[in-house]
């Protein structure tokens, strides 16, 4: 007897094997009706048409709805929904896209609207439209009527709009908000009246928009919960400027941890990362040149990316001692942004222009100002400025998130820099979550930052500089080092309101503003993060590359770029290797 | 036996609830507010909007009521499988864990089985041969004590990275949709053999040092070596050994099964498996806590299952629990 169930605990065994074994089989096949919450057109896609893409999305596609930026999926602007005009950040000045033109006239905007454009249905890519004047109406009117519009403060200034055709006339109240309304013209997606116009206000912002009616140059194939497909639109109007893809298919794949990346990137499962891979100049530089695992990036050597935005030091201006300039110079002075530049990043980044001005404003930076007015590294200097501020010895802490791994490294380095001139600092490393509630709330001493992105003008900078009222909760991403001073705010304002054509005007009032930044100091500007883009030549070749006037094209997938500047044309350069 | 399986299903339902409110409470201690994470992927640039955005994502979220209004939401929810949109994915958890499921149950059942299975055959004749154990030994201690991050990441540059036999991450190839076609089998199956591999070698460790442990102290114990003065066979003594020695390690088989919803944070982590573990990572980094109560609900609910199953294979198994209940002894 005792035998006998000595026997059944082994046939359980047997049994848990045989299990086992089939397991895998079952439950990963088992996980396709639930994970394909849309039926894929094409179940499998072939590698030598499919560009591999990755970098922008951190979790699975279930928006595709280009006025919700918290939720859409990579592609979802640029791939299918398109702004009227592009921007060219490496070259300077606008392309038109889904406008042809567009001109002041006195208090008024005529644009005309590109003829020959299709709205085309995913996945179906049948075509169910023509674009028209009409369409362009009805999205900025839904940008100022609806208060969660993410343009609705963009279009703050038009009165009303009309079409006609072709033609759109946009009429603005007293005088226009310029630089607001430029930028909606290069970010805002022009929307399908015919389909929008048909949805819940609560949907036209955040549904989830899972068959999309789009113009751009791809339609939505295929989700998972790991990639969204593109197939490319077969109605596309980009032959009229010359453009079409090369690839059929495009998927963009979800976001691993770094390693995971560089693993995907190294064994060519991936063509064309935008993740930020530390030390990759090394497997491009070090390891035999850019033949090591051919790996390419825009520049071949230092400083490999393009700049995409500026990393500052910013101090909650409203606590003792940082609410005094001596203390902010103090600092300024203190802190090496090289030594950062080549001992956390290896030489991937850049050390930033003082005024924290990306390179794509190099024209609006006055040089004499930054040389009469500029900070450099020099402890001495700083030594001095301390004493100067009556600074008593304050125990302060500078924050980043946790796991953000570069600027981790980084302000352990400027915390012993800080430290080496006596000023007390201790890094700290919250959660992201306790980070922005810091910086929201102003519960903070010193963060680092770069909630300033790329834009075509240095109005964006300043606002996130100077913007007045400060508020209890400063939920925007403006002022978050909470700094008083109404006279620029002002000159900000003003800017705002002064014609892109108005070249002498603006250059004078950013002048100021320049002058003004440079001896407050209410930020630090230290260096600016790259656009990072690292791609893999096995399969396809043509990718950006400064080295070849015909690929300066912008090399990212990130929101507010993919469809607003040059990414497009840079796919369109795309060929097989 | 009536009596008892009633007190066991009281006992578990009792658990259930506390164990349920727990898990509705613990991610609201997490300092942070999701709405503030949600809307920092916004680049929202006036404060007029960030205020009409956070009313509307607060709302469309639930999270405007009051604390006791969201737990009676949240019981309500439990009770008609509806967990609320994730804020991480921004889709229905429920859909969420649906997907990640089958590929947490399709590497973990067999690596723990497996591993159960061969660690315990082999332990148990480790026991008896000196040449095996001196082998099963140090190499079991090495691969129990290997952490899963550092095994999984040897693992992925070696057999990945340089000899390219496997590929390094995700649950297949991102070309291949998922359905019932062998070339997403296959690339379902060589996406699922490495993650498989380090739990594999990690549990199969623990489980042959385990056995090998309790083989050699059954057959040192008093009822052995009477069996074995009474001059049975030596194969008898082994069988009575392994058939005792096995009860313990049939508890940590079901309690290891118990969590297999649990996923393994590591490994799915490191290996960009797309299972609950991961799943377990990214709702913990985000803040996602409707996604992290689901998750872990799921966990509750497979421990007491598993635990449920377990009191009962013991009354099955071991006649000394069945003797107990009819107020016999041993």
């Amino acid at each position: 007897m005792v035998i006998r169930k000595t026997k059944s605990v082994a046939r359980l065994g047997a049994a848990l094997t045989a299990a086992a074994l089939a397991a895998p089989l079952l439950g990963a096949v088992g996980s396709s009706a639930a994970s394909a919450s849309r039926i894929p057109s094409t179940t499998n896609y072939p590698r030598s048409e499919t560009l591999y893409t990755s970098g922008t999305a951190y979790s699975q596609p279930t928006n595709f709805n280009p006025n919700d930026p918290g939720a859409l999926y990579t592609g979802t602007m640029g791939l299918l929904y398109e702004p009227l005009f592009l921007y060219d950040p490496i070259h300077g000045g606008y392309k038109p896209w889904l406008a042809t033109s567009g001109k002041w006239q006195g208090n008024t905007y005529v644009m005309q609207i590109r003829n020959g454009v299709s709205w085309v249905a995913s996945p179906t890519q049948n075509v169910v439209g023509t674009l028209t004047g009409n369409d362009v109406a009805f999205s900025i009117k839904l940008a100022m009527t609806n208060p969660t519009d993410p343009w609705n403060s963009n279009v703050a200034s038009v009165a009303s709009v009309s079409a006609s055709g072709q033609t759109v006339t946009v009429t603005f109240k007293g005088t226009p908000a310029y630089t607001e309304w430029q930028d909606y013209l290069w970010h805002a997606p022009v929307l399908p009246a015919a389909q929008w116009g048909a949805l819940s206000s609560t949907d036209q912002i955040s549904g989830a928009n899972m068959t999309p009616v789009s113009t751009g140059p791809m339609t939505l194939d295929s989700t998972s919960s790991t990639q969204a497909c593109f197939q490319t639109n077969p109605h596309w109007w980009g032959a009229q400027l010359g453009l079409s893809f090369h690839f059929k298919y495009l998927c963009d794949v979800v976001n691993g941890s770094n390693n995971v990346e560089l693993a995907n990137l190294t064994t060519g499962q991936l063509d064309w990362s935008n993740n930020f891979l530390p030390g990759i100049s090394v497997l491009v530089n070090g390891l035999g040149g850019n033949s090591a695992y051919g790996i390419k990036t825009y520049y071949p050597k230092a400083p490999y990316m393009l700049s995409a935005n500026t990393a500052w030091l910013e101090m909650n201006t409203t606590k003792a001692p940082m609410n005094n300039v001596n203390f902010r110079r103090a600092v300024a002075a203190a802190i090496n942004p090289q030594s950062i530049v080549s001992g956390v990043y290896t030489n991937i980044v850049k050390a930033a222009n003082p005024t924290g001005l990306l390179p794509n404003l190099d024209k609006y930076i006055n040089k004499n100002v930054v040389k009469k007015y500029g900070f450099s590294y020099n402890p001495g200097l700083a030594k001095k400025y301390l004493k100067a501020s009556g600074y008593k010895g304050q125990k302060l802490t500078l924050e980043v998130p946790n796991g953000w791994t570069d600027w981790e490294a980084a302000i352990q380095n400027i915390s012993n820099q800080l430290n080496a001139v006596g000023i007390h600092v201790t890094p700290t490393y919250p959660q992201y979550s306790v980070r922005e509630s810091d910086l929201i709330n102003g519960t903070y001493d010193m963060a680092i930052d770069n909630n300033a992105g790329p834009d075509s003008t240095p109005w964006s900078y300043f606002q996130r500089v100077y913007n007045l009222p400060i508020l209890a909760k400063q939920g925007a991403t403006l002022n978050w080092e909470r700094y008083t001073d109404p006279k620029a705010w002002a000159l900000v304002q003003e800017a705002g309101r002064t014609p892109l054509s108005n070249g002498a005007k603006l250059d004078s009032i950013y002048s100021q503003l320049e002058t003004q930044f440079l001896q407050a100091l209410p930020q630090i500007p230290l260096w600016y993060n790259g656009a990072w883009f690292q791609a893999q030549s096995t399969v396809w070749a043509g990718y950006p590359s400064a080295l070849n006037k015909n690929d300066q094209y912008t090399p990212v997938m990130w929101g507010g770029w993919l469809g607003n500047m040059t990414t497009v044309y840079a796919l369109a350069q795309i060929q097989r290797a | 036996m009536r009596r008892y399986f009633f007190k066991k299903v009281v006992t578990y339902l009792v658990t259930f609830f506390v164990a349920t409110t727990i898990d509705w409470g613990i991610p609201h201690l997490m300092p942070g507010n999701p709405v503030e994470i949600y809307l920092g992927r916004f680049n929202i640039s006036s404060n007029a909007q960030y205020l009409a955005l956070q009313k509307t994502i607060s709302q469309a979220f639930g999270v405007n009521v009051p604390l006791w209004k969201q737990y009676l939401d949240f019981w309500s929810g439990v009770l008609h499988w509806n967990f609320g949109i994730s804020f991480y994915a921004t889709a229905p958890v429920t859909h969420i864990i649906a997907q990640a499921v089958p590929y947490t149950l399709a590497l973990l059942i067999p690596a723990i089985v497996l591993s159960y299975v061969l660690g315990n055959r082999i332990g148990a004749m480790a026991a008896r041969r000196k040449v095996l154990d001196n082998v099963v030994l140090p190499i079991g201690y090495l691969f129990q004590a290997a952490p899963f991050a550092w095994l999984a990441l040897a693992l992925s540059y070696f057999l990945a990275v340089r000899l390219r036999w496997f590929p390094p991450s995700l649950g297949s190839n991102p070309g291949i949709g998922a359905g019932w076609n062998w070339a997403f089998i296959w690339s379902a199956i060589r996406h699922w053999f490495l993650p498989f591999l380090s739990v594999f070698l990690v549990s199969f460790g623990g489980w042959a040092i385990g056995m090998r442990n309790l083989v050699i102290y059954e057959l040192e114990t008093d009822y052995a070596r009477y069996l074995r003065s009474l001059g049975a066979s030596q194969r008898l003594v082994r069988r009575y050994a392994y058939r005792n020695a096995v009860l313990p390690q049939l508890s940590g088989l079901a309690l290891a099964l118990g969590v297999v919803v649990g996923g393994n944070i590591v490994t799915e982590v490191v290996f960009q498996y797309p299972g609950l573990g991961h799943l377990i990572f990214l709702a913990i980094t985000n803040e996602d806590f409707f996604l992290l109560q689901g998750i872990f609900l799921f966990i509750i609910i497979g421990v007491l299952l598993a635990n449920f199953v377990i009191d009962i294979a013991y009354v099955l198994i071991d006649p000394r629990t069945r003797l107990s209940m009819t107020g016999a002894t041993a």
